[in-house]
């Protein structure tokens, strides 16, 4: 009873989050909520006994992921949306079809009457902790996807660096250690500005 | 109403709530206490008294303190964000008050003991970063905006070396429960046999609490001060208040995962909890001797140390950690 | 999963304290406000700017970063709660999967990516 009570407050705030990111019309609200909502899907994996999970959903979701997606926000300044009337109504259309698949989705989930709730709980993990659990499994079982994954990390790193220094950076030659480098105002103007700024002191 | 007492569901919540009160109450006099040390402790390092008008030697100071503060008029800055504004400095006293919940103060005295103490911490403290980032961005201030985004910035690239750092201490222990590892050092606390870690973990505290020498993003003579200028009355009372308790709750962990928490010599395990208030006392003294000693780093050399120095170190300590432990092991 | 029935508790206690500290104030606190209170700090001259300027991309750079190097770390946590069982085979792999992630991290270091001179 209790724990139906408690999955079904914590499923309500998930609800409610999940759409008060799409219904804000301010971005970085949006960005609060959906960290209200990853925090309430990290107690329902608490619900489900996967400890470790619920955690690890706080550290990284809310704690790294959305990090990231504040300071892009701020970085892009993004105002509220002030796009034309065709392109709300394209998207707008393409957000209502997406809802009817995902509601069709769901009722047909709903009208199986499959049991709400976790099923039986495997045993063994009681005792000795999910961590443990996870950690036993995933490197005999699974080491293949495990291993798989430091090099999407490794991907992921240096296609990050490559894309962030394309963007960001002054032309080499002009910078050296220990001089301020060119104020970056904006990254996109800081590179004519250099060009413009060199040929003088070249003539100097 | 006995029916009512011995129900078990009953009982749990019932010393909860006792526990919770306790902590709650004596970790906000704590605070208020700490600041008032702190501030007679910096005064007589540089040769003055400190506060000592208010009350005998100064002790009412703090209530005086917290007087002021709740009757002073408060600014909001025209077009800041009205609700992200007041959120931000609850997130920074939230998520340090919440991990007092897994921290062993005695033998029988834990809030409750969870599986992923370790882990619980390290979700709060990557919380504890949004009360910086949005303090900053809410205020619709240059000058806070860009102290917070400084200030999020390091508080991440520290937390990277402070999670790994403490997975030495998990091999040694094999369990993310606060309370087995505080039991696993009953005989030798495990700073002995990882030096490295708790070093690298005391210094990723300094930085995640932004405490000096890292305290480059609040200083006083930069960027007015920092994510906090355009905050006054309690609200700035609370950013003040969740960063002493920020610095109460790493440091209780610190005590808790390298100096062995509330183990101790001579004294019987109902007062165990002395011990763990001693070793807690002696790492936030450090804390604040290391303030009034060190120059304050320079943003550069402070990123350069969290990525390039802290963060190698603490993987080479996992990995001879993982080594010399299978070694000894499997002998 | 009934030990986490406190941690709830004490979080619903920490959120009150803090509203009610907040609100305490909010009533008690004298109200005289006028536009110059309001205009934002700038060291007593008048602003100059808004203030939601364009910020370096080393920011990003280092959230990303933040995010690749914390997942390491959240799939080194259950090899070391499970060390012992895992034995040499363990170690072998958790020592693979972070020699990898180190190339990337000497790549770092060598495109100076993560240098903030300004």
């Amino acid at each position: 009873m209790i724990a139906q009570a408690v999955f079904a407050a914590f499923a309500g705030i998930l609800v409610v989050s999940s759409l008060l990111v799409v219904l804000h019309k301010n971005p970085v609200t949006s960005a609060l909520f959906l960290v209200s909502a990853f925090c309430s899907l990290a107690a329902i994996y608490l619900t489900l006994r996967a400890e470790f999970l619920g955690m690890v959903q706080v550290i990284v979701y809310a704690g790294a992921i959305m990090v990231l997606f504040l300071f892009v926000i701020m970085y892009l300044n993004l105002k509220t949306d002030l796009e034309s009337g065709a392109q709300i109504a394209v998207r707008r259309g393409i957000g209502w079809i997406a809802g009817g698949v995902l509601v069709a989705e769901a009722a047909a989930f709903l009208s199986r009457r499959w049991t709400l709730g976790p099923a039986a709980a495997p045993e063994p993990m009681a005792a000795a902790g999910n961590t443990q659990a996870v950690g036993q499994v995933l490197y005999t079982r699974y080491l293949f996807p495990f291993e798989i994954t430091s090099m999407l990390l490794l991907v992921a790193m240096v296609g990050a660096i490559v894309i962030s220094k394309s963007r960001g950076a002054e032309p080499k030659a002009t910078f050296e250690r220990g001089r301020p480098a060119a104020p970056a105002a904006e990254p996109g103007a800081s590179a004519p500005a250099a060009a413009a700024g060199r040929d003088p002191e070249s003539n100097a | 109403m006995k029916a009512l007492f011995d129900n078990p569901d009953f009982q749990l919540v019932f010393w909860a709530l006792v526990k919770i009160a306790i902590i709650l109450n004596g970790l906000l006099g704590l605070v208020s206490y700490m600041i008032l040390a702190e501030r007679k402790i910096a005064g007589r390092m540089q040769g003055r008294p400190g506060p000592n008008r208010v009350g005998p030697a100064g002790l009412l100071q703090p209530l005086a303190d917290v007087i002021k503060l709740f009757f002073k008029e408060e600014f909001i800055p025209a077009e800041a964000n009205r609700v992200v504004f007041h959120i931000a400095p609850m997130l920074a006293v939230i998520p340090a008050l919440v991990t007092f919940s897994v921290i062993p103060i005695g033998p029988n005295f834990t809030v409750t003991d969870i599986n992923v103490g370790l882990l619980l911490f390290l979700a709060m403290s990557s919380i504890g970063v949004y009360a910086v980032t949005l303090g900053g961005w809410s205020s619709n201030n240059k000058y806070a905006l860009l102290g917070g985004l400084r200030s999020s910035a390091q508080m991440i690239s520290y937390e990277l070396a402070m999670g790994l750092s403490t997975i030495g201490v998990l091999l040694l222990t094999g369990s993310l429960s606060l309370v087995q590892i505080v039991k696993a050092q009953a005989a030798i606390p495990f700073f002995v046999f990882q030096p490295l870690a708790f070093l690298i973990f005391m210094i990723t505290a300094l930085a995640e609490t932004n405490r000096a020498p890292f305290d480059l993003p609040e200083a006083e003579a930069e960027l007015v001060a920092g994510f906090h200028t355009e905050y006054s009355s309690m609200k700035f009372g609370l950013f003040f208040l969740g960063e002493f308790t920020n610095v109460i709750t790493i440091c209780a962990v610190a005590t808790t995962l390298f100096l062995g928490g509330w183990n101790g010599p001579w004294l019987p395990d109902s007062l165990k909890f002395v011990w763990f208030f001693l070793k807690l006392a002696a790492l936030v003294f450090v804390f604040m001797w290391l303030r009034w000693t060190f120059p304050r780093f320079r943003y550069d050399q402070l990123m350069d140390l969290g990525w390039k120095v802290l963060l190698p170190l603490s993987l080479a300590n996992v990995m001879v950690t993982g080594a010399a432990v299978y070694w000894i092991h499997n002998r | 999963m009934r030990e986490y029935i406190p941690v709830l508790l004490f979080l619903l206690a920490a959120i009150s304290f803090a509203v009610i500290t907040i609100g305490a104030s909010h009533v008690i606190m004298p109200r005289k406000q006028n536009a110059r209170k309001m205009a934002p700090y700038e060291c007593g001259v008048e602003p100059v700017g808004s203030a939601r300027n364009r910020f370096h991309v080393k920011f990003y750079l280092v959230a990303v970063l933040f995010i690749l190097f914390d997942i390491e770390a959240v799939f080194i946590y259950p090899w070391a709660v499970a060390f012992r069982q895992l034995g040499l085979y363990g170690l072998i792999e958790m020592s693979l999967f972070i020699l990898i992630l180190l190339v990337g991290y000497v790549y770092l270091l060598k495109k100076r990516a993560l240098d903030w001179e300004n």
